[in-house]
């Protein structure tokens, strides 16, 4: 095992190198002139060109590379080249957010769809499976956008039980604080993942329900309950946590209509606004940090297999 | 996890949940102005940047030697002035109890530094430079300004209110070279910037600063006593119009400075918000063609483009309620002290289709196509380059509409090559009319060939009357040069005014004694 952890995590060595040089250039090809967006619309060309040359624009392109691969290896992310602010204080402000909703997020997704999930499959073809089927639609079909706008529509400003938008952190403001705030986002990011969740658990657990051992167990006279939740989906785990990994990841990376809509300042719209601007060191930054994440889950995710299934082992 | 674990996990999520919705929208200090400004502040030197952010966050912090009101006078603020004579020297004098806000004094030298690094970015100031003997801090309160030449706009230039006026920091933090962004932010303003507090494009929080002395007149514009009465005022950046609407409503901001008009229907009904146009002036968006290349290095075809175009059609796309914008043909903006429309009746009155169709014929168009460029990611830019391909196409001109995002169009402006090779031939762009004003602060009237702003005109003439204008006495000589200057433009086709809109801005109602100048100013303001 820990020579498997070992190898993996030699091997994300590579991938975030040929992650770095391929943003590197990719960014460099686009048109875009974040020193146009520093000087403002009235700059004269005479004038975008001095400051090009103080930010080090004019540079040779493997000048640059050399220069931020060094300042990397070091630890540092950089400067914004619009804000002036070191990169890694522009993520530390910006990833908690993202993260306590993405948290918050895939614990209502599986607290909601595995149970739905595993229903639908134990009752297979009726009203249960139909109706959480037909959830499942709903919530694949509708963005998250239109829910977020419902969501704002009747519990802030109809029934003003929760506010319409912003973050506030669990550690100042407490977790009813956060939770205050937090509760449509993630409710709204969740309903995706219910039924992305709540599918795969349903088909897993259809495959797994039709497997000898489960008839066996309940010819031994095993209670139902015993033979869904300790024979039947702890065998179905494996792809339901792949989902659940991914998910997580996904969530992490990309959110950015949802932090849009409900005003949360994370790193989707940190992403995004990086990209507008061409800050090259925060877009790298952040392309680094989410392929970093998805490596991570990804290991995390296969080592999470053994622990469910006794078969596999590394 | 089992059933038995997850019946109580979803218990206490229940719980949770009924616990968050029991709680109302968060407590917020009497003193405190929450507000939404038209985007995120990330650039915070107002000398680097034309970016109104940049300069409204200016404005909370820092202090002006001069200042102008609703008049568009020019008007004592940190120091007052007198003149020789003969017009070639300027003394400042600082007024009593100025302090920056680390507690050091404002001293002369400060505003002589400041000044000096705002010349090198500003055109108005590099115009000023250009005929300055020396400027100098003869003591701590005293500034000389002396010239070799008599520059009667000088006062006007550094009392402008946008987009770069001149901006009072300590002497050791605008030493900074003019290219290079500060990194401290020590302000001499009645507001104090939070550093701790700042989150780029996120927000940002100004706390009154108490070692300030406001003037003794009443709050004008931008000159006046400019006492603050709340404590504190945070900008949040709410990027979703929507949800901007829906924070108002909720009583969880108190102030949107730009409000989409199409949205505007929501705030009606309720009494807790008010909307409305503060700023009367508003913006004029325009349309600049590249003079380097064909065709549009022929002023036939200069001319047929504008002939085409027509105001009403450009800002009904735009805009849409006509309560929210105007034709107008005045290149110094309509409501404006040089305002004067000479050149522009087919602007303004439905294009003129068959001259410009004659134009074109006269100046031998081939059927080159023109690269029009249009930014899709911009909502106030989007609309003009679709019409005006379709009233461009409909007198005869091959149009090549290329959608890109704004970023693609600044580097692409900036490109002299061929249309054909990665250049362009039109573009379009919004100026808020207090920059536009004056012939010396407007960009799009440089007429100096290749250093000139995009589109590089090279126009002997704009230049010559606009010395005439810096030679004109006063106001009525100004303005006399300026309707020259605005028939000039037109003729040549040095840019094409698409007419003016206003962006109204909403509020919660007990908000009231907010300043009605072009800039959102947070002192006067009261929270009832």
């Amino acid at each position: 095992m820990l020579g498997y952890m070992f190898r993996r995590v030699l091997a994300i060595v590579p991938v975030m190198f040929f992650v770095a040089l391929f943003v590197f250039m990719l960014l460099r090809l686009t048109p875009g002139d974040p020193a146009a967006i520093i000087a403002g619309d009235a700059a004269t060309p005479a004038q975008l060109e001095r400051i090009r040359e103080a930010m080090g624009l004019n540079e040779p392109l493997h000048v640059q590379f050399i220069s931020w691969t060094g300042d990397l290896l070091r630890g540092d992310l950089g400067t914004s080249l619009i804000s002036n602010t070191p990169v890694t204080t522009m993520i530390g402000q910006r990833i908690w957010p993202t993260i306590n909703i993405a948290l918050l997020t895939i614990s209502i997704a599986v607290l909601i769809a595995v149970p739905m999930g595993v229903l639908a499959a134990w009752r297979h073809r009726t009203w249960v499976d139909y109706t959480v089927m037909s959830f499942s639609v709903l919530g694949f079909s509708v963005p998250v956008f239109v829910i977020g706008y419902v969501f704002i529509l009747v519990f802030a400003i109809k029934l003003g039980w929760l506010p319409v938008q912003g973050y506030q952190s669990p550690s100042t403001h407490g977790f009813d604080g956060f939770l205050r705030r937090a509760i449509l986002p993630a409710l709204t990011l969740a309903t995706i993942y219910v039924a992305l969740i709540a599918r795969m658990t349903r088909a897993s657990m259809l495959e797994v329900l039709g497997e000898d051992y489960i008839r066996t167990a309940r010819a031994k006279g095993a209670r139902e309950r015993s033979v869904l939740f300790r024979h039947a989906l702890r065998n179905a785990a494996v792809p339901i946590m792949t989902v659940i990994g991914t998910g997580f990841a996904l969530l992490i990376s990309g959110v950015v209509v949802t932090e849009s809509v409900f005003n949360i300042p994370g790193i989707g719209r940190l992403t995004v606004d990086a990209i507008l601007a061409r800050d090259y060191p925060v877009i790298q930054a952040m392309i680094l940090l989410t392929a970093g994440i998805y490596v991570m889950v990804n290991l995390l995710i296969d080592l999470s297999y053994s622990l469910f299934d006794p078969r596999i082992r590394y | 996890m089992t059933y038995l674990s997850t019946v109580p996990a979803l218990r206490g999520l229940a719980a949770a949940l009924l616990a968050g919705s029991a709680l109302v929208a968060p407590a917020m200090a009497e003193t405190t102005i929450t507000a939404v400004m038209h985007s995120g502040l990330r650039v915070l030197d107002p000398v680097i940047t034309t970016a109104h952010i940049t300069r409204n966050h200016a404005y909370m912090i820092y202090d002006v030697l001069v200042a102008v009101d609703e008049n568009f006078a020019a008007q004592p603020q940190m120091a007052s002035w007198e003149v020789s004579a003969d017009g070639l020297t300027y003394t400042f004098t600082l007024r009593d109890g100025l302090l920056f806000h680390d507690g050091a004094p404002v001293t002369a030298a400060d505003a002589e530094a400041s000044i000096k690094r705002w010349a090198q970015r500003d055109g108005g100031g590099q115009l000023i430079m250009d005929v300055t003997a020396s400027l100098t801090a003869t003591d701590d309160k005293t500034l000389v300004w002396t010239l070799t030449k008599p520059f009667a706009p000088l006062i006007d230039i550094i009392a402008k209110q946008s987009a770069l006026p001149p901006f009072i920091m300590p002497a050791r933090v605008a030493a900074t070279p003019s290219d290079t962004a500060i990194s401290k932010h020590i302000g001499s303003g009645p507001f104090r910037f939070v550093e701790a507090e700042f989150q780029p494009g996120v927000s940002v929080t100004y706390l009154k600063f108490d070692g300030y002395v406001p003037r003794s007149e009443p709050a004008n514009w931008y000159a006046g006593g400019k006492v603050v009465n709340v404590d504190k005022v945070v900008w949040t950046n709410i990027p979703d119009p929507q949800t901007q609407m829906n924070a108002l409503l909720a009583g969880e901001i108190d102030y949107l400075e730009a409000a989409q008009v199409d949205l505007l229907p929501l705030l009606e009904g309720d009494d807790d918000v008010v909307f409305e146009v503060r700023d009367t002036l508003g913006y004029q968006t325009m349309g600049r063609l590249n003079f380097k290349h064909p065709p549009f290095d022929n002023p036939k075809i200069r001319q047929a483009a504008l002939k085409a175009l027509d105001q009403e059609a450009v800002l009904a796309a735009l805009i849409g309620n006509p309560d929210y914008y105007t034709v107008c043909g005045a290149i110094f903006g309509c409501g404006t002290p040089l305002a004067s429309d000479g050149g522009s009746a087919s602007l303004t009155s439905g294009g003129d289709v068959e001259a410009a169709k004659a134009l074109l014929a006269e100046g031998g168009y081939d059927g080159t196509p023109i690269v029009l460029m249009q930014p899709t990611d911009v909502v106030t830019l989007n609309a003009q380059p679709v019409v005006a391909a379709q009233a461009l196409r409909a007198a005869g001109f091959n149009v090549d509409l290329q959608p890109m995002d704004w970023q693609t169009l600044v580097t692409r402006r900036a490109s002299q090559a061929k249309p054909a090779e990665g250049g362009w031939n039109i573009f379009f762009t919004n100026w808020m009319v207090p920059e536009i004003t004056s012939p010396l602060g407007s960009p799009m009237l440089n007429g100096r060939g290749d250093g000139a702003w995009f589109g590089w005109p090279d126009d002997p003439v704009i230049e010559a009357l606009k010395g005439e204008f810096v030679a004109a006495a006063d106001l009525p000589g100004r303005q006399e040069v300026a309707a020259r200057i605005q028939q000039h433009t037109m003729d040549n086709v040095l840019y094409i005014p698409l007419g003016q809109y206003l962006l109204p801005h909403a509020r919660r109602a007990n908000l009231v004694n907010m300043i009605a100048s072009p800039v959102p100013l947070f002192w006067a303001i009261e929270k009832q």
